[in-house]
């Protein structure tokens, strides 16, 4: 919708800068969902992996919390779906329209 | 002679003279400044080079030591780089303002006192709101009011801090301060305004994405890292600054999910990164001290390659709107890896330069046995890839394909881009260099097994947090909206509490003056009838309104005196 781009005013928008969408034709790699699924799983595995690395290393930690196989794996994860799920609810309290303050 | 020249201004005067200039000189001059500025600090030895006396007051403008030192290099290679990323930019009122901003903070890290601290202080402030009103917009003009407002409340504070400091202890030196005095509390709250203490914070969310495109590359420079050496200059080791910071580290994170302009939510990560350096500061070791100036140097070129990535999108588009980017990598590809780097940079992945840097700080708290706070800031590690690190890419470059078709960026955005995060892996790749200025001594290998894992983990296992949740349909869509924060306290609390109050006294004020003036005004006409060679007052304005102020002030200091 490049439309919608440029209802957004600003000195710097200007429609030279938009290129013909019919260039746009082209296609990327990234544009096939069975890549995006690759590398969504991938990911996975690259953390299991990960996880796994921890039993072939010695860990030089301060905590003894932090000793546990794949504890920063997990920390990581579970932060962030706790932020996000407390930010959701953190839009309902402190979101408002757009135009809030120029009303 | 070069031992005596201050610091910063090359590029404070030399700034003053870029309107006189055109075309490829102009380009050359602009770039000149700060790479002269640069040799020049390379070339001062260590000490206090200026000592002036005003009166009975004893001034050290210049005083050059390891810690100022690192700063004033950074802020030279950042106004060398924004200037690249500028050079473009037609309108020469921004670039003199961009260079006497950035000439004041490199003056205010070499102020060996504390009025010379002040008055740089006060200049940065004036200059840098230029760069915001330059946008010309009925916003930024108004956003650029709120911003001038707390500068210069934090100016204020300073000075009053700094006339009770020298009340109690009769010296004006800038060293160690701690907040035992009257003095030391306002200086604090003072730098605590710059530094973007919770809520004192919220000019920064508020103004800088305000900001012209190249504006606010140069504005996440230099007024929030001079802070950060304001407090490590002045408050190292307090320990409420562990606690202050670790706050600051947690709830930007928060907004920065669910805020729509990205360059909105770079301003709450940077926010998160202040955090991580006072904490630095509050611990105040040897290590936490290296920690927080390492991390103000990898922060200003990490966050100086994503605000300029975003600076370009909003050029080349016209919005830089979570809710209407996305699949820009086709368009701009350099811009979009150039970002990718900043964000890898931000996120501390190995090989990046927060890597090396920000784990300085995290060390230093677990060294400490801050157990509490070490685990906040890991949250705020894996939150800052969240939302740094993935978020701004993601929605910019990638994800939902907005169907934006553009050109990429101009060759000399590309080229301030990629020097820049040439920086952060030259940061990554071999920090021993960065670790070679420091103000003490560096004992820290940041390459060891258990770092290079543990980091890893964290950061992928929070990049499939973000994948897994997008996957399954939650993550929170960016939406058109603004966040309420604290600045809702004064856009919209006070005024509605106090409105009709507020109304009636500027009211009353205005009819007061308006009173004044034109009695003052007869008076003027009166003397002026009967003494003016031509016999009617205000042929030329100016001078009118010259006399009528010249009379106010004298009628206020004769009530003043009176009294």
């Amino acid at each position: 919708m490049p439309e919608n781009a440029n209802t957004d005013s600003h000195e710097h928008s200007s429609d030279a800068n938009v290129v013909d969408p019919a260039q746009s034709d082209k296609k990327y790699w990234l544009d096939d969902l069975g890549n995006v699924q690759k590398i969504y799983r991938s990911l996975w595995v690259l953390c299991a992996l990960l996880v796994a690395a921890d039993l072939f290393y010695e860990k030089h930690i301060e905590f003894p919390v932090e000793g546990y196989i794949g504890f920063f794996g997990f920390y990581g994860f579970v932060s962030c779906v706790l932020l996000v799920l407390a930010a959701k609810q953190l839009r309902k309290v402190v979101g408002r329209d757009e135009d809030y303050y120029d009303r | 002679m070069i031992d005596s020249f201050p610091p910063g201004w090359l590029l404070i005067f030399g700034g003053l003279l870029v309107p006189l200039f055109r075309g490829r000189v102009r380009s050359a001059y602009m770039l000149l400044l700060p790479a002269l500025g640069f040799i020049q600090l390379l070339l001062m030895p260590e000490g206090e080079l200026l000592q002036v006396s005003i009166f009975d007051y004893s001034l050290t403008p210049v005083r050059v030591d390891p810690l100022s030192l690192v700063f004033g290099y950074i802020f030279h290679i950042a106004a060398f780089l924004g200037m690249i990323f500028a050079l473009r930019v037609k309108d020469s009122g921004q670039h003199v303002a961009a260079f006497v901003y950035a000439g004041s903070a490199i003056g205010a890290v070499f102020a060996g006192d504390l009025i010379t601290l002040f008055v740089y202080w006060e200049i940065a402030a004036i200059s840098s709101v230029f760069l915001i009103w330059a946008r010309r917009s009925e916003r930024s003009h108004r956003a650029g009011m709120r911003y001038l407002i707390f500068q210069i409340a934090s100016g204020v504070l300073l000075l009053a801090g700094t006339l009770a400091h020298f009340y109690q202890t009769g010296s004006l030196a800038f060293d160690y301060l701690g907040i035992s005095s009257l003095g030391g509390m306002l200086i604090l709250i003072a730098f605590g305004i710059k530094c973007a203490f919770p809520l004192l914070h919220n000019w920064l969310e508020d103004a800088y994405p305000e900001a012209t495109v190249t504006g606010t590359v140069f504005l996440s420079s230099f007024t929030t890292k001079m802070a950060v050496y304001a407090l490590a200059r002045g408050f190292p080791g307090t320990e409420q600054l562990i606690w202050i910071g670790a706050m600051m580290a947690a709830f930007p994170i928060f907004y920065a999910v669910i805020v729509n302009d990205l360059r909105r939510v770079l301003t709450y990560s940077m926010n998160n990164q202040l955090g991580f350096m006072v904490v630095g500061v509050g611990i105040g070791t040897e290590l936490a001290l290296n920690g927080a100036a390492a991390h103000a140097f990898a922060d200003i070129l990490f966050k100086g390659v994503l605000f300029m990535s975003m600076g370009a999108v909003l050029l080349r588009t016209g919005t830089v709107k979570g809710s209407e980017l996305g699949g820009l990598y086709k368009s701009m590809p350099w811009t979009a890896t150039f970002c990718i780097v900043g964000a890898a940079s931000i996120s501390a992945f190995p090989l990046f330069s927060a890597f090396a840097t920000k784990s300085m700080i995290l060390s230093a708290t677990a060294e400490n046995h801050y157990a509490f706070v070490y685990f906040v800031l890991l949250f705020a590690s894996a939150g800052v890839f969240h939302h740094s690190g993935i978020k701004i890419p993601y929605f910019a470059f990638f994800g939902h394909d907005s169907g934006i078709r553009c050109k990429e960026a101009p060759r000399n955005m590309l080229i301030a881009m990629g020097l820049a995060a040439s920086l952060c892996i030259g940061i990554g790749v071999f920090p021993g260099v960065l670790y070679n200025v420091l103000p003490f001594p560096v004992d820290y290998e940041p390459y060891t097994v258990t770092h290079v894992i543990t980091q890893l983990q964290l950061l992928f296992w929070s990049a499939v947090a973000f994948a897994w949740l997008n996957w399954v349909g939650l993550y929170p869509p960016e939406l058109r909206s603004v966040n309420l924060d604290s600045d809702w306290v004064f856009r919209r609390l006070v005024p509605r509490m106090f409105g009709p109050v507020t109304r009636a006294l500027a009211g009353g004020w205005a009819t007061m003056l308006d009173q004044l003036g034109r009695r003052v005004t007869a008076t003027l006409q009166t003397v002026h009838r009967h003494h003016g060679p031509h016999g009617i007052l205000e042929r030329t304005w100016p001078t009118g309104s010259m006399a009528l102020w010249v009379a106010i002030l004298l009628a206020l200091i004769l009530l003043l005196y009176y009294r």
